[in-house]
């Protein structure tokens, strides 16, 4: 019992000895700064809700609502906005465009990236420096010089206006990402597993698919959040490679104002429509991205 | 990291990529250097015309202000997001319930559509119906975006770190995180002070995440286009053009080819050179410390 006692005030006896400060006071200056850290992370969450708040509290009045008064809150609430949009095919086939093209993108990169990161995190080749630093310069490169090319391209190999054009004209910056993501992660899995699994008898692709994939799951999580994240977020090559067919939401919201105004409700609602998305995103991968937002290079 | 085998082989795992990358940044590149020589008057009718574009574009006066405001752009939100970023990773709580829904609340503004966050932002800022402008101009403060210059920045500075904040504290996040605790219990025995944690423990440890979103934020700032586009259009007059909307004008808008082609590669180099001086000087500046990381 008394033994016990002591092990538990250790921690105490130890300040009383060393420091002029009191563990009461200690104790009570870092309840303090907790809670200051606590109220300001508050006020910073709080101001970055608030644009997107104010998007939802539109989304959900009418029209004549939102240009009549300043109501910090919907005061008729008001389902007619995304009724509107779930009712008229040429507005929800724009959020099936953008998901379609997002899926192949993601598809087509996470296949292609998978192999080229392993051969960038195990082996040495012929000008394989030289690959890895000219494939990051494609993520330096601005959609903007790309645009004119990339319309005349796609157009000539009768790609234009169909969703594997946005899916591949993505993966200009989609793939160098994901090899640069899944390089630091693969570089962080011990060579002895390769080499042992080689030992036991397994194929490449029976070791790389079996073994080394499911190693890195948390990494690949990562990847497809960036994946998706940049992808979907993209408007300027999206919109220029596509015209009816596979046009994205983006595109589609610049239809609501006409001649008699801006129809704000719709817009805020197809708005948060493309919020919805992300927010599912980010819930399924919220164990991994914390560990995994530095890319494996910590 | 340093046990690499030689193996010519492995060009085969990284053919398929290279298959789909050419197609996507060889070929079009090759188009615009191609355009950035030549003066295309028609489908049979082009002329070589060497450096030309390039020297008109470099003392097209438009195209350099625009530059200009580009440089000063990029430099403001990297100064006011960086410390911002690193401030709010500070203060993040570290486990719990709370620890995911802050994560996924943070991570929030870098899921908009970029297009979306110009509305978002025109909607609030606006004076009639957004709670920005309205509260302003409750307070009596004289805020129009679509007529005076100093505000339209403000509001897209304003714009840009609500944005782009959360990639600088989600990256110092997950690289405060995998400090070990034996640091933190090291410092409490030598009664370090926050400052002293901060400064010895925390920023060397962070140094290699705030290379990348450094390099990240640079990159993207140095391209951004939707976002002001959607909000000010580049507004009023032409004092938030940046380099983007200046090329999109001219490539798509004017259809003038040759000099849109020479600016594009102009505006490409740049970027290069500004992040490769950059990597290399913190490359350089690390030489003595054990290297990190792959790239």
């Amino acid at each position: 019992m008394s033994y016990k006692l002591e092990n538990s005030q250790r921690g105490e006896k130890y300040n009383t000895i060393f420091s002029k400060i009191s563990p009461a006071q200690r104790r009570n200056r870092n309840a303090r700064s907790r809670w200051r850290s606590r109220l300001l992370l508050g006020l910073y969450l709080v101001l970055m809700i608030l644009p997107i708040y104010w998007l939802l509290n539109m989304s959900l009045q009418t029209n004549s609502e939102i240009l009549g008064s300043m109501t910090l809150w919907p005061q008729n609430l008001t389902f007619d906005n995304y009724i509107g949009i779930f009712t008229n095919s040429s507005w929800y086939m724009g959020y099936v465009n953008s998901m379609l093209y997002v899926a192949m993108n993601m598809l087509i990169t996470i296949c292609v990236a998978l192999p080229a990161a392993y051969a960038f995190s195990r082996y040495t080749f012929i000008g394989d420096k030289h690959l890895f630093f000219w494939l990051l310069t494609n993520l330096m490169a601005p959609p903007a010089v790309f645009l004119l090319p990339y319309f005349q391209l796609y157009y000539s190999v009768g790609l234009f206006d169909t969703h594997i054009a946005v899916a591949l004209a993505h993966c200009l910056f989609n793939i160098p990402l994901a090899i640069w993501i899944l390089e630091g992660f693969m570089s962080s899995v011990p060579k002895e597993i390769d080499e042992t699994a080689y030992i036991d008898g397994y194929s490449f692709p029976r070791f790389f698919v079996k073994i080394f994939i499911p190693m890195i799951r948390s990494g690949i999580g990562v990847t497809l959040f960036f994946l998706f994240m940049f992808s979907w977020v993209e408007l300027l090559l999206a919109r220029t490679l596509t015209a009816t067919d596979a046009q994205p939401i983006g595109m589609i919201m610049t239809r609501t104002s006409t001649a008699s105004g801006i129809d704000w409700g719709t817009l805020a609602a197809a708005g948060v429509l493309t919020i919805i998305p992300g927010i599912l995103v980010v819930y399924f991968v919220r164990n991994h991205i914390a560990k995994g937002f530095a890319l494996g290079r910590t | 990291m340093n046990n690499k085998v030689p193996n010519n082989r492995a060009w085969l795992l990284v053919l398929p990529m290279l298959v789909l990358v050419a197609f996507s940044a060889i070929i079009p590149l090759m188009t615009v250097v191609n355009y950035s020589v030549q003066d295309v008057l028609g489908p049979n009718a082009r002329f070589f015309t060497g450096t030309e574009w390039f020297q008109s574009m470099l003392n097209d006066d438009a195209l350099q202000a625009a530059f200009l405001r580009q440089i000063s752009f990029s430099l403001i939100i990297l100064a006011i997001q960086i410390p911002l970023g690193i401030g709010i990773a500070l203060i993040m709580p570290k486990r719990g319930w709370q620890a995911s829904a802050v994560l996924i609340l943070i991570t929030l503004p870098l899921l908009i559509p970029w297009n979306v966050v110009g509305s978002i932002w025109q909607i609030f800022t606006r004076g009639d119906i957004g709670l920005m402008g309205w509260g302003l101009r409750e307070l009596g403060i004289e805020y129009n975006i679509t007529r005076n210059a100093g505000d339209a920045w403000a509001t897209i500075i304003l714009m840009d770190v609500w944005h782009w904040t959360p990639l600088v504290a989600m990256l110092c996040y997950s690289g405060l995180r995998s400090i070990p605790e034996a640091y933190y219990q090291a410092a409490r025995i030598d009664r370090a002070s926050k400052w002293a944690v901060f400064r010895y423990i925390q920023l060397p440890k962070l140094t290699n995440v705030l290379v990348i979103a450094v390099l990240l934020r640079f990159m993207h700032s140095f391209m951004i286009y939707a976002e002001p586009f959607v909000l000010t259009g580049g507004g009023p007059g032409s004092a938030t053009t940046f380099l983007s909307q200046s090329l999109t004008t001219m490539a798509v808008g004017q259809q003038d080819l040759g000099p849109s082609a020479a600016f594009s590669l102009i505006y490409f180099l740049v970027i290069l050179l500004v992040s490769w001086v950059f990597y290399t000087t913190i490359m350089n500046m690390q030489k003595d410390k054990p290297p990190h990381g792959g790239a």
